[in-house]
């Protein structure tokens, strides 16, 4: 009982109460809510963010941040476009993207971790270099002619009516929560993000940690883009703009601190069902997209607050008086 | 003579060499390149982005960022633009003055946020980027400001030649932004309030010991980056006319690499308003040159773009590096050699 209830006490069980309260105000909104087929459509809407936020949750507890995620997923959407535009067969168009994601992330990682860079200036820049060439492949054309079994796996079910997408973000997660949580290199993220010095002088290869990350999240943000392409089946220049900062948005929320060493996979995937779920309800009663985002931003500065009223405190007072 | 130099005045010339190497070759490849149509047209779009940056070096110097910016501008811009749809008869400064009152407000709000609730800037400010955003779209109610309900002083306003030497037209958007940048320079070298704003960026604690209220002086870096966006939202109305939900979208981001590009050190403590100026000159000049270089085409622009930012953050990184070692070896050379004499 004790235990449990120090359990709701953290971070995690304070965004479990919220998400609770909100699948039940949205149940009570609208019936069909807890359909399975809203359940699924609610994920699918916005899966690909939720797909990076799971590296970024990585690169930012490592105390580092990769504002080019956005631009990366743009430029390997577009990539894919353009060769097969270009009569490229999809499966080596996809195996070239990928390799295009692990390139990008590696210039990132090079410039941070060997050149010494701090992360929000270097990916900022290639924010703007990797849109660039995005727009340098598909100029201000729209390409929507993809191979048919591209497209089905994008738009249909892929076991059932469950979408391949939401498959490859179940299996990230729980590769990536066994990464994280129980191995060495999971570990050593939390320590390089706590102190690098400390990290340096206890014989961990920090800036190989650190370009391993950035190369993880290139590869996962060109992933997630392919998947943006066949889930719209077209693509633009302007493909995943801005989406970076709603990938940040949602790891803050999920109690990850900016400066890096403290923060779960576990949090991060509540914060995702709490914004899935937030959005899907306040489109039930007709509140639009911006406004939406405005919610959000809220619930982050507010998240940031709430932890500052600090329950134990109040909790642990009578049972000092006894000791 | 290059041991006394201060860096940061190294590092303007340095940018200023770079904006003439980039002038000399656009020059070379661009036919009718170098004339006062250039400068007209660079200056008049620089105007706004000068005073963004200018906030933003202010933020980032004492180590924090305002990503809100561009919903700031945006927000006061629609508000100015229909505060004076539906009072025609308003005067210039008064509304000028709204623009910039309205902007503090917002960074009032990040300012209290940040250096009182003690919420880290990125946190706070990407909240409030959205937030602000939001609200301009219920302000708004899905409408837009056009030029035509703008009365014509306005919509005149930056295009206003003060004065002109040769071809090159010094309009009144430019002057006033670079006056205001200089302003803002002169204080931040040589009145003591505003060095406040060094101390709290380069060493928080030292800062604290030595008796400067570093919330305080946080507290007013931010409200005084959202005046500065303020007075951009007003100029962002008159050289546009046209205002969506979408103004100033981006702001935030470009406003910050041309702070970096300028020299401005993103850890805090270091970097100038002028460094931040000229980076905005710069970065807006290849924006430009880029469009009409036969070579490459226009989609070329923002791949470059970014990589100019890489590349100058890190050559200034490294140069900066050996110059510090340079400095340091000579002065124990100096130092050895005096023992000896």
């Amino acid at each position: 009982m004790k235990a449990a209830l120090n359990r709701l006490q953290s971070w995690e069980g304070f965004l479990l109460c919220a998400l609770i309260l909100i699948i039940l105000m949205n149940a009570n909104l609208s019936p069909q809510f807890l359909s399975f087929s809203n359940q699924i459509n609610l994920f699918q809407l916005s899966i690909e963010k939720i797909i990076v936020a799971l590296v970024m949750t990585f690169i930012i507890i490592n105390a580092e941040i990769d504002l080019s995620v956005g631009s990366m997923m743009g430029l390997s959407a577009c990539a894919f476009g353009w060769m097969v535009q270009g009569g490229a067969p999809g499966g080596l168009a996809i195996v070239i993207c990928l390799a295009i994601g692990i390139a990008g992330g590696a210039l990132n990682g090079w410039f941070i971790a060997k050149v010494g860079l701090p992360s929000l200036v270097v990916t900022l820049a290639t924010l703007i270099g990797f849109r660039g060439l995005a727009r340098v492949l598909v100029e201000d054309r729209g390409i929507n002619d993809f191979p048919e079994w591209f497209d089905a796996l994008g738009q249909q079910g892929f076991i059932g009516s469950i979408p391949f997408a939401l498959f490859a973000f179940v299996i990230l997660f729980v590769a990536l929560y066994i990464v994280l949580q129980r191995s060495g290199f999971g570990r050593k993220t939390y320590v390089i993000g706590t102190n690098r010095a400390v990290a340096d002088y206890a014989g961990i290869n920090t800036g190989r940690h650190k370009m391993i990350l950035f190369m993880a999240s290139g590869l996962v943000s060109a992933f997630a883009g392919l998947l943006y392409a066949a889930r719209v089946g077209a693509v633009r220049g302007d493909v995943a703009l801005g989406f970076e900062l709603d990938i940040i948005t949602i790891v803050l929320l999920g109690g990850v601190s900016i400066f890096g060493g403290r923060g779960t996979l576990v949090g991060t995937l509540l914060a995702v069902l709490i914004v899935l779920n937030l959005r899907n309800g306040m489109a039930l009663v007709n509140i639009t997209g911006h406004i939406q985002t405005g919610v959000i931003g809220l619930l982050l500065i507010g998240s940031v607050i709430a932890p500052r009223i600090d329950l134990t405190r109040l909790w642990r007072r009578p049972s000092g008086d006894t000791s | 003579m290059l041991s006394r130099v201060p860096p940061q005045t190294l590092r303007i010339l340095a940018l200023l060499l770079v904006l003439f190497a980039v002038l000399l070759f656009f020059s070379t490849q661009v036919p009718n390149y170098l004339n006062g149509r250039l400068f007209n047209r660079i200056s008049s779009s620089v105007a706004i982005m000068a005073l963004i940056a200018c906030g933003q070096t202010l933020v980032i110097l004492t180590r924090n960022i305002d990503l809100s910016i561009g919903s700031t501008v945006g927000f006061v811009a629609f508000a100015t633009g229909s505060l004076i749809t539906n009072n025609p008869d308003i005067p210039p400064l008064v509304l000028a003055t709204y623009s910039v009152l309205l902007g503090a407000c917002f960074g009032v709000v990040n300012g209290l946020l940040v250096a009182y609730a003690r919420i880290p800037s990125i946190i706070v400010t990407l909240g409030t980027m959205a937030l602000f955003r939001s609200a301009l779209v219920e302000y708004s109610d899905a409408k837009s400001i056009t030029t035509n309900n703008l009365p014509t002083w306005l919509v005149e306003f930056p295009n206003t030649q003060l004065f002109t030497i040769g071809t090159f037209q010094f309009r009144a958007a430019f002057v006033v932004a670079v006056l205001v940048v200089f302003a803002v320079h002169i204080a931040l070298t040589r009145l003591r309030p505003a060095r406040k704003i060094y101390a709290v960026g380069s060493n928080p604690e030292a800062a604290e010991m030595a008796g400067i209220n570093t919330k305080l002086v946080v507290f007013f870096t931010f409200v005084l980056a959202g005046a500065l966006a303020g007075l951009a939202g007003f100029m962002f109305l008159a050289r546009f006319g046209t205002i969506t939900v979408v103004a100033g979208l981006g702001f935030e981001l470009k406003s910050v690499a041309s702070a970096v590009v300028g020299g401005v050190n993103i850890f805090g403590g270091s970097g100038s308003v002028i460094g931040a100026l000229i980076g905005a000159i710069l970065v807006d000049l290849i924006d430009m040159s880029l469009v009409r270089w036969q070579l490459v085409s226009e989609f070329w622009r923002e791949a470059v773009l970014g990589s100019l930012i890489l590349l100058s953050v890190a050559a200034d990184a490294i140069l900066m590096r050996r110059l510090v070692k340079w400095r340091v070896a000579r002065e124990k050379k100096q130092t050895k050699s005096g023992v000896s004499s």
